[in-house]
């Protein structure tokens, strides 16, 4: 658990970051919006004191982070940015094994480590542990630079604009992976990105922070429905509410009684790709299997344009 | 396989260890250089112990320019010191424009003739070029690398160890190796007031019109300057290419 309360950072005159209170609950991913510079890296870099705060306290797990020195706070944080971060003059095995190696494991763990990070991010540890970064592409360099952050097991990874170099075939891998990591490990994630779409796909729940204040703190659905301010509305995008809104339920939530002929849909698939498969295949309903292959029932255009309105 | 380059400087080295330990044998190519009966290799000391002396006089006044360089590069380049920049570029800077031979004239009444006042001489001319690299190596750093250091956790030692002295090694050599080829020509002038150098074989040349040692005191110096540059320069390249440059 994160507890940011009355966080304010001021450079001279200008206020960067104004009494922001949040709760970040454990286990969860929490994505921080907003445009360029409204105080989201300040305040993400708050939590782990690369930026120290003007005035405000940040507890983790009810601790307040100014209890210990900076850099053994920071060897318990995962810490992930743009451009991956990695040292050129080391091999990858050696950057994942970064921290670790400043905790003092022994050699046999870390090596363990890395192996079991590497596998897990869909590198061969034989083949890939041995090279230096610029012998990576850029894909291969991102989850390096994310295996590194996660390499001591720590409880939260901080994220800031992780994906924001790479092409997007590879940054919505990148997200698949960043979701099923945090699953895996039971990760607190809290991320910084000025992509909607990303805060939409990831967050559990979206911080919006406008001019160094967090202007809403909710859930996609409810933020989608009911934005705080003119300036959230617009972050959304208007012509984007519908489609966001069917993007963050899966159909297993539309199923209707009844069949439909044509090809099904797995009910894991967000509404959006059934509307979409819809709209493609010009039919009026698709038939939905559950994950055992097995149909379990149909999704219909009808239903998902009722589901897909706002309030009126 | 050997590229024609490298090929060049076996043969050259290879020469030049000949030169040292067996100069009569190219007594026939020096000897159209001097006048009859005069002898045409330097017949007043051994080239080999010359050579070995000159090179120990640059390797000491070049270790102690790298210890003090570097060390203000460091202390200037983190936060507490940053104040100090301007006054250790400003002394940096004097150490450069003073001539080395002024530095000879007012040493040698202190320190007395001798290897004392070259290797102040040469120490203080090799400062400016260490320096200024080490700066520019240790402030030129990615930022992204830097703040990668910094979110892993590690003090300001380790980064300074383990991330910033390794990633600025090509800049901080290639200020060595101007530094040492300044100093390897440089230090000839110290024979003037009698340290044992290269320099001795071309003044004795001078000063009695004898063409021949000129040329294999300056030849000795030049070969030595650019095989020296040569493996500082191809040890800047393999610690480069390792890191992607």
């Amino acid at each position: 658990m994160i507890e940011i309360e009355g966080i304010t950072k001021r450079y001279g005159e200008t206020t960067v970051v104004r009494d922001v209170s949040l709760t970040i609950a454990p286990r969860t991913v929490t994505v921080i919006v907003g445009t360029s510079g409204s105080g989201k890296t300040t305040l993400l870099r708050m939590i782990n004191r690369l930026v120290e705060p003007t005035s405000g306290t940040i507890k983790l797990d009810g601790e307040d982070n100014r209890s210990l020195p900076d850099y053994e706070l920071r060897r318990r944080i995962g810490y992930a940015i743009q451009g991956h971060g990695l040292f050129p003059h080391r091999t990858v095995a050696q950057n994942i094994a970064t921290v670790p190696t400043l905790l003092g494991w022994d050699r046999a763990r870390i090596e363990v480590k890395v192996t079991e990070l590497l596998t897990l991010f869909q590198l061969d540890p034989v083949a890939f542990g041995p090279r230096y970064p610029h012998e990576l592409s850029g894909g291969q360099q991102q989850r390096v630079g994310v295996a590194r952050a996660l390499a001591a097991e720590p409880k939260v990874l901080l994220m800031d604009e992780p994906f924001g170099a790479l092409d997007p075939i590879i940054r919505a891998k990148a997200q698949e992976d960043l979701l099923a990591i945090q699953k895996h490990f039971e990760t607190t994630i809290v991320l910084v990105t000025h992509d909607m779409d990303e805060a939409f796909h990831l967050a559990d729940r979206i911080a919006v922070m406008d001019k160094g204040e967090v202007v809403q703190y909710a859930t996609p659905a409810e933020m989608l429905v009911k934005p705080a301010t003119a300036f959230v509305e617009s972050l959304i995008g208007a012509g984007e509410r519908p489609f966001r809104l069917l993007a963050i339920e899966t159909v297993a939530d539309a199923v209707e009684p009844g069949a439909a002929e044509g090809e099904a849909i797995g009910s894991a698939a967000t509404q959006r790709e059934a509307l979409s498969t819809l709209l493609w295949s010009g039919r009026k309903a698709l038939p939905v299997v559950g994950p055992d292959g097995a149909v379990i029932g149909k999704v219909s255009l009808d239903g998902l344009v009722q589901r897909a309105a706002g309030p009126t | 396989m050997l590229r024609l380059p490298t090929l060049f400087r076996l043969v050259a080295f290879a020469v030049l260890i000949a030169f040292l330990v067996q100069p009569q044998w190219f007594e026939p190519l020096l000897r159209p250089l001097v006048q009859e009966n005069a002898p045409a290799i330097y017949n007043q000391g051994s080239l080999l112990q010359l050579t070995l002396l000159h090179l120990r006089t640059v390797a000491i006044a070049t270790a102690g320019a790298i210890v003090v360089a570097l060390a203000l590069a460091i202390l200037v380049t983190r936060s507490s010191g940053a104040e100090f920049l301007p006054l250790s570029r400003s002394l940096v800077n004097i150490g450069q424009t003073f001539p080395p031979v002024a530095v000879l004239a007012l040493a040698v009444p202190i320190f007395g003739f001798g290897e004392k006042p070259t290797l102040i001489a040469l120490f203080l001319y090799g400062l400016l070029p260490i320096f200024e690299n080490a700066l520019t190596g240790l402030t030129t750093l990615p930022p992204s690398i830097m703040e990668a250091a910094r979110g892993t956790g590690m003090t300001g030692r380790q980064r300074l160890m383990k991330i910033e002295l390794p990633l600025a090694m090509p800049v901080i050599l290639a200020g060595i190796r101007l530094s040492v080829v300044i100093s390897l020509a440089t230090a000839t002038i110290g024979s003037t007031v009698a340290a044992r150098t290269l320099g001795e074989v071309i003044i004795a040349g001078l000063q009695s019109n004898n063409l021949a040692f000129v040329v294999q005191g300056g030849l000795i110096v030049a070969v030595l300057a650019v095989l020296i540059h040569d493996a500082l320069q191809a040890a800047e390249r393999s610690i480069g290419s390792r890191m992607g440059r």
